[in-house]
Order: C-alpha cells, then structure tokens, then sequence
C-alpha cells in the first residue's frame, strides 16, 4: 500500500516502513536502546532525505522511551533526582543541537556532517562496545571472575565539586559531570536523530558509576524528553518532521520492541554486547563506504530558502 | 577531478533585453498574424493530488482558427507547448573528493526556475524553426531560460555547462523537467492535443500553459492557459500545518508519540 509522505514528500510502501519500525524495535527491545542509530541510516538509505529522517526520528524514540519508561517506573528502576540533573544538561544540549542543525542546513553541509558523526560516533563505540564484549566472553571463558567496577576507585570524576546524593542509585556524586553528560547526549540527538542510549548507559556506568538498577530508566527519562523536545524544535524551526512517516514507524517500533525484549532475556549480557557492538560498528562502515566510495551522483539539487524540504 | 570553465554568456540572457527581444518579436509576428487564432482547453483545470497519488496525465486539446485574411499556401503548422510549474529557487551542488571523503564544495542557485518544465512539439525544434528563433523562443529544454546567479552576475549559461546540465538531468530523471517532440499529434490539419504527464512528485501551485504555433519556421500566433494542481486531503493539512503553524504541530506530534509509547505499555503489560 503506497502512501504520500507530506513532509518527507515521497511516496512510501506503509509495510515496508512497519516492517522496518519493527525491525529497529525488535533490535532496541533486545538491547534495551532506542533504536534511533539504526533508524535514521535505514530511512535515508530509503530515500528520505536526511534531515526529514532525524527530525521525525525524534519523535519514535520520544514514543518508544515513553514505554520503556513507564515499566521502569512501575519497577522503581528510575531515579528521578538523577534523571532531573541529566535532563538540565540534555535541555540546554538538544537546543543547542537543533540550533546546530539548523546553521549547517543552511551551509548544505548538513548530510555530510550527519554521515560524519555517524561514521565517527558509531564506529569508536560500536569498536569499544566490541572489544569490551569480547574481552568478557573470554574472561567468562577462562572462568575469572567479570570485574565490570573496581570497588573503592576513585577517578578524577569523584574530586569534583558540587557534589550531590541521589538517594534511589545510592550514589554521591557531584552535578558536573552529569550535566555535561546529559548535554553531551542532548546535542548528538538532536544533530544525529539518535536517542543516544547506546552511549549514555556505558557512560552512566564507567564514568558516573551509577548501579546497573537505575541505569536503563534513568537513561530512558532522559531519553524521552530531550527527544520530545527535540521534536519540538525541528518542528518550531525546521518544519522537517513527518507526523505520518513518525506515526507508522512508532506503531511498527513499540510492537517489536516486545519480541524484541522476550528475545534479550534469553541471550547472556557479554554476547548482547558483542552483537550490539557489532551491530553499531557495521552501521558506521556503511555510512564511511558511503562516503568514500564516489557517488552515483556529483550533483545535487535542492530548493533554497522556504519551508519545504531540504 | 573535472575542471569546471565557466563559460557564461553576459548579457545575452539579461531579463531586461530579452523582455524587448520578446515583446518585439510577439509584435513583429503579431501583426500579420491575426489571420490564425489558437483554440486551447485543458482537460481539467484543477487537478487534486490525493495522498496515494501516483501521478497522472493532463490532456490539453487546441484547433487553429484561420479567417479569410490567412494566406492560403500556409499549408503546415507546427506546435510548440510550454508547460511551467510554481517558481523556486534551487541550488545545485557537486561533490568533490576532499581529504579522501566526498563532500558538498562548489554549488550553483538557480532563481525562481519553474518546479516543473515540460516542452512538447510535433516534430524536432531544429524542423521547426532555425537556431535563432529556437533560442529566442526558448524552444526546448537546452534553450529555455534558467536563470542563475553567477558570481556577482544573473544570467542564464551555454546549455553544456557543468551545472545547468546537471540541474536538467536531475529533474528530468524526477520526470519534473521533460522535453517531448513527439508529443503533439495533429488530429487535422488544424485539430491537435497533447498530453501532459505530471509525476507523483508534482509540485502544488498554479502552472502555466504556453502554446506557440509556428509556420515555416516563424511564431505565427500564441496564447496561453493555466491549470492548478493543489493537494487535498489529510496529507495537505499536515504539511500546511507543520510550515504554517510549527508549535501546535510539535505538540501534537510529540502528544502522538507519547499516546502510542503509553497505549503500548499498556497493551503489552506482562503483570
């Protein structure tokens, strides 16, 4: 079934994104991840012009963390104080992110800095994800025993000022570092069309220690409003996101988010980081051939100055 | 890595004196001319886009009247149909190899180009009329005015130009700018009828019709129409809210999204 995309403004086949939606969904329900790294590529290598994609990225991983915040709340596995300090951070990030985006459309730089921080960003922590996985397989493998925090370390993060109890993650820590966290995440989303939860649970975890208990919901709250918010401000300033395109990919995402984390149970925690290493490497070389490779066409052609699409 | 030289043809192309060049030729033409009177209907002149439009076909009918005044050995016409989209500016960018990546570096905007091009006759623009009148006329795609900002200059470039080339082929193969010279068909000597085939990707706006008829080389008479394509239906209201009214269609966006996250909750809860 064809449908015109309006703000995309593209014909689409409607099972072809469903199943798509639900392919990311299946993936992010087994990692426990939005998905959004892998969404934004799949729908520009559809044809959706990228900037269109992020923007309405945004707002499927704004309704895919809402689910997955409300099971960690009824769970108790979200620390609201962090998540506040975090979303401080991520507000300030996102608006700066989509500020961004917007400066570098108007360059017509905008696709090759989206290719670049994909190729970049994926690559570094899909290879860290990796090696990190495999070096645990073997660990487990030799039968020693999986050390993941030193007990009684304290790095530089801990000398900082400001510091702060978050009673529910039975941490003191200082605001700092998680403000620029939560701003870090904040403005790769919005540049990206990623939620970032690939990056913000191994940077909770290594950096700011928090226990692996509050670590996913807390990093779903975060998540879910600097994603709704993005949504409004690609909304406000670009007009770029596509409620319809948004709508199918969301019904497809949430549905196979479900098998998805029925399938995660059943694999062990260093395998699922391997193949979620491997996973996020793989997008980062398809988007580094992308741009290595020469392509079809030198030449490009889009309408200046107005709303429509880029 | 192509070098690009710029051969750019100043003033030829200046809006101004072409204006005169046309408006001259129209007179220089018109005059004699009044014996022929052209005839045109389009089939429809509002056409609706629907969301699962997937693109259609205009058919656009015509008769030349003659009066006694014609001269009687003018035997053979020929047609030229213009048909011109909503205008836009559009840029034109070509990649280079730079530090080893393909990036966006030399770029070109076209100003106020129509979003849909399409030129139809009866017979090849070089049987119909010579080289000249073909570039006065702007018969055909490698002569129709496309202008552009070049360096500190507006102005239209030689057909063969690295950029202008591209931004024609690239429309073309979006089916937004077509050339058809075999397009019109004579049903009589008199009676014609072209079809104009618009892609699923049509651009909404008012669109001219231009209709030139030509006998033995020269513009006998023209005259012209117009028909409009609009978009209806709930994909035209999402995307005239979305420019028009931004924060109430981020809202609802983002209230959509938190709907579906909180109705999957609910319709997955294990407990």
């Amino acid at each position: 079934m064809q449908l015109y995309l309006p703000i995309a403004d593209i014909p689409v086949n409607v099972f072809l994104i469903l199943a798509m939606g639900a392919a990311v969904g299946f993936v992010s329900g087994m990692f426990g991840i939005g998905g959004g790294f892998l969404m934004t590529p799949l729908l520009i290598f559809i044809g959706i012009a990228p900037a269109v994609a992020v923007a309405s990225v945004a707002s499927h991983i704004a309704a895919s963390s809402f689910s997955g915040a409300i099971s960690y709340w009824r769970r108790r596995a979200i620390d609201p104080l962090l998540a506040a300090v975090l979303l401080t951070g991520g507000t300030i990030g996102t608006a700066m992110g989509v500020w961004t985006f917007t400066y570098l459309r108007s360059l017509g730089q905008l696709d090759l800095m989206i290719a670049l921080s994909y190729v970049i960003l994926l690559s570094t922590v899909g290879g860290l994800m990796f090696w990190e996985g495999l070096r645990a397989m073997l660990r487990v493998r030799r039968g020693g025993a999986v050390m993941l925090r030193k007990p009684g370390s304290h790095g530089w993060i801990h000398g900082l000022p400001l510091k702060m109890r978050f009673k529910r993650s039975k941490i003191y820590l200082s605001v700092i570092p998680v403000v620029v966290v939560g701003l870090v995440i904040g403005f790769i989303g919005a540049i990206m069309g990623i939620g970032g939860g690939f990056i913000l649970v191994p940077l909770m975890i290594y950096l700011l220690r928090v226990p692996t208990a509050t670590v996913i919901g807390t990093s779903m709250v975060l998540t879910l409003v600097t994603m709704v918010f993005a949504t409004m401000l690609h909304a406000m300033t670009n007009h770029l996101v596509d409620a319809v395109l948004a709508l199918i990919l969301m019904i497809g995402g949430v549905t196979g988010a479900q098998f998805g984390a029925r399938a995660g149970q059943k694999i062990r925690g260093e395998h699922l980081r391997l193949l979620l290493g491997l996973l996020v490497l793989a997008v980062g070389i398809r988007f580094a051939i992308e741009l290595v490779i020469q392509p079809q066409d030198l030449f490009s052609i889009r309408e200046s100055g107005g709303g429509g699409p880029p | 890595m192509p070098v690009r030289v710029k051969r750019t043809r100043p003033n030829r192309n200046l809006a101004t004196p072409f204006a005169i060049l046309g408006l001259l030729s129209a007179v220089l033409a018109g005059a004699p001319a009044r014996a022929e009177r052209l005839i045109v209907s389009v089939s429809n002149h509002r056409v609706t886009v629907t969301p699962n439009y997937s693109g259609g076909e205009l058919v656009l009918f015509g008769s030349v009247e003659k009066d006694a005044t014609a001269p009687p050995g003018r035997g053979s016409y020929d047609l030229v149909v213009t048909v011109s989209g909503p205008r836009a500016d559009m840029v034109t960018r070509r990649k280079e190899r730079r530090f080893g990546i393909w990036i966006n570096t030399d770029s070109r905007q076209f100003l106020q180009v129509p979003g849909y091009l399409a030129l139809f006759a009866n017979r090849p623009f070089d049987e119909i009329a010579s080289a000249e009148v073909q570039r006065r006329q702007q018969l055909g795609l490698n002569n129709v005015l496309l202008m552009q900002r070049v360096g500190p200059d507006f102005a239209d470039v030689v057909p063969n130009d690295a950029f202008r080339s591209a931004f024609v082929r690239l429309r073309s193969e979006h089916g937004l700018y077509r050339e058809a010279t075999s397009a019109v068909t004579f049903l009589t000597p008199t009676l014609f009828r072209t079809g104009i085939p618009l892609p699923a990707e049509v651009p909404i706006g008012i669109y001219t019709v231009e209709i030139k008829l030509f006998s033995d080389g020269a513009l006998v008479t023209k005259t012209e129409t117009a028909f409009e394509i609009v978009k209806v239906g709930f994909e035209q209201f999402v995307a005239t809210t979305a420019r028009q009214d931004g924060l109430i269609y981020g809202l609802v966006t983002a209230f959509m999204a938190l709907m579906t996250g909180w109705m999957a909750s609910i319709v997955f809860r294990k407990d």
